[in-house]
């Protein structure tokens, strides 16, 4: 199938407008940019409604609308696991047990949270890994954009780049950290509604939902699984072959519903920096919450018609196929893009490109403005500049010094951007290296809060052994049929897993218990160094516990987390 | 921040609610276009549903400026 769009004027003038508002927030915020704490911040003044749609938006990437929606493709509903137990479980533990202690010790990153609950070391370690990280994602979804371009709109590869470099850059430069998350607000709604017309077509197409059950069952039953196995979540996850995603139910409550997702959710600065950015600690501890209630139905808004195109594939009436690899393999990135092209009239179609190239500029944005933070905070601050007697003076400094790291940052996204277009499997190699800092930091962060006798030492160690076991796993194993040494087994092959995802699963679950073991045991043989007044606001155990009588019950994080669960319970039940 | 994100918001998809109107409502009688939405005029539904959604969120910015 041919995927290049015909956009007409209208499409244009859709995009044109939203990329004027992107442009005119920036511009608007820049009035209030008077320091290093509102540029890098936002001056701890997010309402919590903004900050919790801010924070599952920095997560709606373009690669996650398109890899989700492919994956709808590929594995069905049971995709919807990396949301229902794969992301809310992990939102409320942030929500309820973590950010009243990221927030709460006045850290403004998650590298200074390490400093102030360990060691310098700790710290540096994880800043160091986490910058490297953060802009080599950034240049990769720019590359990715940028093909995009190319591919859909038949644009140069070249101007697409600059393009978006030049936008990204332009906003996050004027309004800081505040513009990143305004502008991932505005791409939240535009996301939504500009997925809406699809969903509603693809699924008005096949007859509804009743519809698209019986066609996948004709799916099933012809790849041998039980008819309704690609429209349940947990039903046949008795056993690996009987569902199509190909893991067991403990190995995606372990793997993925444990230690990847609260790995992630948990750790990463780039989310949880959008909950350090709320006006109060009650905000703090609700943005993740009700970040939680939309994410708990974005399933409907991307899985649902990546399921569509798995029955329209099948379906040789419908006249709908991905485009193909070399190998002869569908493209399931490219799902979304061709369910647009099916379906989209010129009007709602710029819409839809509008959407997705909205969701990949607040990624890079979303990169960008956590990179310029550790980067001025963790590395600047700590190892070149420290902090003078001048309190004023330092700030002004600082947000010099944090509109530098912007430029700097989108400069090095650029040139990570052609990079992956020169060497894309290394970079692919190097993404997944990186990712394998999560696990081990989890074990780290909530030892740390929980445990008053874990030490900077054991901390630190912890977080290299977990490191290497996670690479040494990866060295030794690969997910069947992998024809490159970035899938894995570049040392030897001892153990061959039967999908990718299951050895992803097992890398994190290896390195998180290497972790928290070696994180233990080190702790009992090295000498407490910080005592029990140094460790209020760090440690669950020291930290006088927060007092939410003042707050009308509704507004209360217990009673937003029992919501949340309540509703997720009836949507898992829902679908079973 | 002195800026009331839900002002902007509203701004845009009170905009762009008003272009997919007008288009949908230009479009009307052209047969082919809609071949692929089967028939349904998905431009001017969307552009009335962006058109109301921008509308209540700036009326939430008004209503938030006279308390």
């Amino acid at each position: 199938m041919e995927m290049t769009f015909q956009l007409a004027w209208i499409d244009y003038l859709v995009m044109i407008i939203y990329f004027a508002f992107v442009l005119g927030i920036g511009w608007a915020l820049k009035k209030f940019m008077k320091g290093a704490n509102a540029f890098l911040e936002a001056g701890r003044s997010m309402p919590a409604w903004v900050a919790g749609l801010a924070f599952i938006s920095t997560n709606l990437g373009a690669l996650e609308v398109m890899g989700m929606a492919g994956s709808g493709a590929k594995y069905g509903m049971l995709t919807t696991h990396f949301y229902w137990v794969g992301a809310i479980p992990a939102m409320v533990f942030l929500a309820l047990f973590m950010m009243p202690f990221y927030y709460g010790s006045k850290a403004r990153s998650v590298p200074e949270y390490l400093k102030l609950r360990y060691d310098e070391k700790t710290r540096g370690l994880n800043a160091i890994l986490f910058a490297v990280m953060t802009i080599l994602s950034s240049g990769i979804s720019m590359y990715a954009l940028a093909i995009l371009m190319e591919k859909v709109l038949g644009w140069n590869f070249h101007i697409s780049l600059m393009l978006s470099a030049v936008i990204v850059l332009a906003y996050t430069y004027l309004g800081g950290l505040s513009s990143a998350i305004y502008n991932e607000v505005l791409q939240f709604f535009i996301i939504v509604i500009g997925l809406l017309p699809v969903v509603f077509l693809s699924l008005h197409h096949v007859g509804g939902w009743a519809g698209l059950k019986e066609s996948l069952g004709n799916v099933a039953t012809a790849n041998g699984f039980a008819p309704d196995a690609y429209t349940s979540m947990w039903k046949y996850t008795g056993t690996a072959t009987g569902n199509p995603l190909g893991v067991e139910w403990y190995g995606i409550l372990a793997g993925l519903g444990f230690v990847l997702s609260f790995g992630y959710w948990c750790t990463n600065f780039l989310i949880v920096q959008r909950a350090m950015a709320a006006e109060s600690t009650v905000a703090a501890r609700n943005t993740p919450l009700i970040g939680a209630i939309p994410k708990m139905f974005v399933p409907f808004l991307i899985i649902l018609p990546g399921m569509v195109a798995l029955a329209l594939m099948n379906d040789p009436s419908a006249n709908f196929s991905l485009p193909k690899n070399e190998a002869g393999q569908p493209i399931y990135d490219y799902t979304i893009i061709a369910l647009l092209k099916q379906y989209l009239p010129s009007g709602v179609l710029g819409l839809g490109i509008t959407a997705l190239l909205a969701s990949f500029m607040s990624g890079m944005a979303g990169n960008i403005s956590a990179f310029n933070t550790v980067w001025t905070y963790d590395i600047y601050q700590s190892y070149i500049r420290p902090t003078t007697e001048d309190k004023e003076a330092d700030e002004k400094h600082y947000l010099k010094v944090g509109r530098m790291a912007t430029i700097f940052g989108v400069l090095v996204s650029i040139a990570a951007a052609y990079l992956a277009s020169l060497f894309g499997n290394i970079m692919d190699f190097l993404q997944t290296i990186f990712s394998m800092i999560n696990a081990p930091l989890f074990a780290v962060i909530f030892l740390g809060m929980f445990w008053k006798r874990a030490t900077g030492h054991a901390a630190f160690t912890g977080l290299l052994a977990g490191f290497f076991i996670a690479l040494l796993h990866h060295g030794l194993t690969a997910p069947e049929g992998a024809n490159t040494l970035v899938k894995g087994g570049w040392i030897t092959i001892l153990h061959v897993y039967p999908v990718e995802m299951a050895q992803n699963f097992w890398t994190a679950i290896f390195a998180f218990s290497t972790s928290a073991i070696v994180t233990v045991v080190l702790s009992l043989l090295t000498p407490k160094v910080k005592s029990d007044e140094e460790l209020v606001g760090l440690v669950y155990s020291l930290t006088p516990k927060l007092k939410e009588m003042d707050v009308p019950w509704y507004k209360r994080s217990s009673s937003l987390a029992i919501l949340v669960l309540v509703l997720v319970t009836i949507l898992t039940i829902m679908f079973w | 921040m002195g800026l009331d994100i839900k002002y902007p918001i509203g701004l845009m998809f009170t905009l762009m609610g008003i272009v997919l109107t007008i288009y949908g409502l230009a479009t009307l009688s052209d047969p082919t276009m809609y071949q692929k939405s089967f028939q349904i005029n998905i431009n001017l539904w969307s552009g009335i549903g962006m058109l109301i959604f921008g509308v209540v969120m700036l009326a939430l910015v008004k209503k938030k400026k006279t308390e």
